[in-house]
């Protein structure tokens, strides 16, 4: 059974060692399914760092999940303590022994109480945790904190040689052992337990950082697995132990080709037409008052009224506040919170730290199963923790989201005129797309533009758009690229007042043009129709000329044939005498 | 069981009239070190307490829920129930004159 429901994970390999999973959230991810089963485990770590919680977490756990009883053998607390302080987790632990599914044991030896005389060893507690263990079917063993015989048992060579006893018999018990020590100060642990637990070993830290703590988990050594190495923050909640990986060990989401509209149809028109896909992390980044606020309502309520469920997490504005100014321009967000379409989450960043924030972040999104995350903004949340934690954070809660395939939109607020700065940059990796607002000032005045800096995965437009905020919404415009840069506001308006006289102008020019042309065609056809009537009148003129001509040849020569007639002349006679003139010559 | 007075043969001062002492001596099954435990603590009682002491051998092997009770870690143990105080031995008790001042018969020096 166990190796089939391993052979099921995708990380556990058929060589590997048969685990035993803890159930507390993110422990199992980082060492790829659990502790070592049937072997002890080392949990060492200073005072208040969460050994004994992460130990009866682990039998509690054991027991209510796993159906695998337990037994806590505690060295430190009594049996009322130890209820009392794993109840304000949320456990009962009461009810558990009741149930006899854990049997608390508190094993108390005072140093003053006894005196030593002569050979001996610890049998005794190997019956009765021998006992403990055969009377619950525990497969599960806690031992907190073994160390405490230390200091109570003053012959070390007889606890030593017994300790490894213990171990020995632990592993022959094929029990899974959770064994806690204090950390040390030049070994993990103050008497070097460790040399005698080499499975596993936990190591837990709690660091202060810029006044906030955190609390750290490390494997330090897990034989015969792979694990993340890496120090990992966990937390404390009300709900017991949650680590949380920094990145989970696998890059391997799915990726939706599914596309949401923005509710601004022109951002849509700038994101390949559609919107951005499914499940993407959104950054949008501005300086104060470029209208962050506002395109996440706007998101929000497109997304709540497709019907899907919305988170709004807002760490500036109380839900109130933001419902109220958004009614200001015109989007009405109550009806979409009463029909639980849209919920609002506001808490102050400097509430509690960043670990705790993101505790309660996941907890809201388990609660509340949204489709799509808004944090608005993330940067006054990343503020509460240093850098690094806060990139941590972002990346750990990122990659929750698109685990999770949830649509997340973050706001990041930028100070003064940079607008790409380092952190951001640091961010802009994880995210998927990045949408710019800027403020433009000139001319008097301060525009609000808008571009999309990054789409991954899509056609996106290169353009700077102005948007508008008006009472009817978010407006995006074009806007005007001058010799001066980009035209906004009332320089973009007019700079279009200009452009509309100059083609105004050029209308009228070329009409002028057209009419002078035909001016100039009509005055041609005139000149060309008055000489051809100078042409005509004269041809008449001529051939009149000519018909006269003709006319009075005929007339001449008949008139001289008719002379000739009448002087009786020889026509011999005329004809020689017209040869002689011409030889005469 | 009637009490007897008995004058301790230790060169100490005398102690007060002292009442039936109850040991329970813990052991888990019969080693070595159980055997030499039970004829150690014998011979300690017929020694000096002669008369007045009961021993309870408890083998935790057969009665393990009772090693709770006494907070039993280390064995053998011999618990002395009576007289109040409570005084816990771990070990064979091979050595008597720390024994004597473990059970307050001798304060220590």
């Amino acid at each position: 059974m166990k190796t089939k429901s391993n052979r099921h994970k995708p990380i556990a390999l058929r060589t590997q060692l048969p685990k035993c999973p803890t159930g507390i959230q993110g422990l199992d991810e980082i060492t790829g399914g659990g502790l070592p089963r049937g072997r002890p485990t080392l949990v060492c770590g200073g005072a208040g760092c969460g050994k004994t919680l992460l130990a009866a977490e682990f039998l509690v756990r054991g027991a209510t999940q796993f159906g695998e009883p337990g037994v806590f053998l505690s060295f430190e607390e009594t049996e009322a303590e130890l209820k009392a302080n794993v109840a304000s987790l949320g456990f009962d632990l009461a009810n558990l022994v009741r149930r006899k599914k854990i049997m608390l044991d508190y094993v108390h030896i005072e140093r003053s109480e006894f005196q030593e005389n002569g050979e001996y060893d610890l049998e005794g507690l190997f019956v009765r945790l021998g006992h403990a263990i055969d009377s619950t079917g525990a497969q599960r063993v806690v031992l907190d904190t073994l160390e405490v015989l230390f200091a109570s048992l003053p012959n070390e060579a007889i606890l030593r040689a017994e300790l490894r006893r213990l171990f020995r018999w632990l592993k022959e018990k094929g029990v899974t052992a959770v064994i806690t020590a204090e950390r040390g100060r030049e070994q993990l642990t103050r008497h070097g337990l460790e040399e005698y637990v080499s499975d596993c070993v936990i190591l837990l830290d709690h660091r202060v950082n810029d006044q906030i703590a955190t609390r750290h988990l490390r494997v330090v050594k897990y034989r015969g697995a792979l694990h993340g190495t890496n120090e990992f923050p966990f937390l404390i909640g009300n709900d017991g132990i949650g680590v949380l990986p920094i990145t989970s060990l696998s890059l391997s989401h799915m990726a939706s080709s599914e596309r949401i509209a923005t509710g601004i149809p022109r951002l849509d028109a700038m994101l390949g037409g559609k919107g951005f896909f499914r499940g993407s992390s959104i950054l949008l980044t501005g300086t104060p008052g470029t209208g962050k606020t506002i395109i996440s309502a706007n998101f929000a309520q497109a997304a709540a009224r497709r019907g899907e469920r919305v988170l709004f997490f807002s760490f500036e504005e109380s839900p109130d506040q933001i419902i109220r100014n958004m009614n200001s321009i015109g989007l009405r967000l109550d009806p979409l919170v009463k029909r639980g379409l849209l919920r609002f989450h506001s808490a102050r960043p400097s509430l509690y730290g960043l670990e705790m924030h993101l505790a309660t972040l996941f907890k809201e999104i388990a609660a509340f199963k949204p489709q799509v995350v808004i944090i608005d903004p993330i940067t006054s949340l990343m503020d509460s923790g240093t850098d690094s934690e806060g990139k941590g954070m972002v990346t750990r809660l990122v990659d929750y989201l698109k685990g999770s395939q949830i649509t997340s939109l973050f706001t990041s607020l930028t100070q003064g005129g940079h607008t790409l700065q380092t952190s951001e940059c640091a961010m802009s990796s994880l995210m998927d797309a990045w949408v710019l607002l800027q403020d433009f000032e000139g001319n008097g005045e301060r525009n609000r533009v808008l571009y999309v800096l990054k789409a991954r995965g899509m056609a996106h437009s290169n353009q700077i758009r102005e948007f508008l905020i008006s009472d009817r919404g978010i407006d995006v415009v074009d806007a005007y690229i001058g010799v001066s840069g980009v035209l906004t506001g009332s320089a973009r308006v007019a700079q279009g007042d200009l452009e509309k006289a100059a083609v105004l102008a050029s209308q009228q020019e070329a009409a002028q043009l057209k009419r002078e042309a035909e001016r100039k065609r009509g005055a041609l056809e005139r000149q060309i129709s008055v000489l051809r009537a100078d042409y005509e009148t004269e041809a008449l003129e001529l051939r009149r000329i000519a018909e006269q001509v003709g006319t009075r040849t005929f007339v001449l020569g008949a008139e001289r044939a008719a002379s000739g007639r009448l002087r009786q002349a020889d026509i011999k006679v005329a004809a020689s005498t017209h040869g002689r003139r011409r030889n005469g010559h | 069981m009637k009490t007897k007075l008995l004058k301790p043969r230790s060169t100490s001062k005398p102690r007060p009239p002292a009442k039936l002492w109850q040991l329970r001596l813990y052991v888990v099954d019969s080693t070595p070190k159980s055997q030499a435990a039970l004829k150690n603590l014998k011979q300690f009682c017929e020694t000096h307490l002669k008369g007045i002491y009961r021993i309870t051998v408890i083998d935790l092997l057969k009665q393990p829920q009772l090693a709770r009770g006494d907070q039993i870690l280390a064995t053998p143990t011999v618990v002395r129930r009576l007289p109040k105080p409570v005084r816990t031995i771990i070990g064979s008790l091979s050595n008597f004159e720390h024994l004597l001042v473990g059970l307050d018969l001798r304060p220590a020096v």
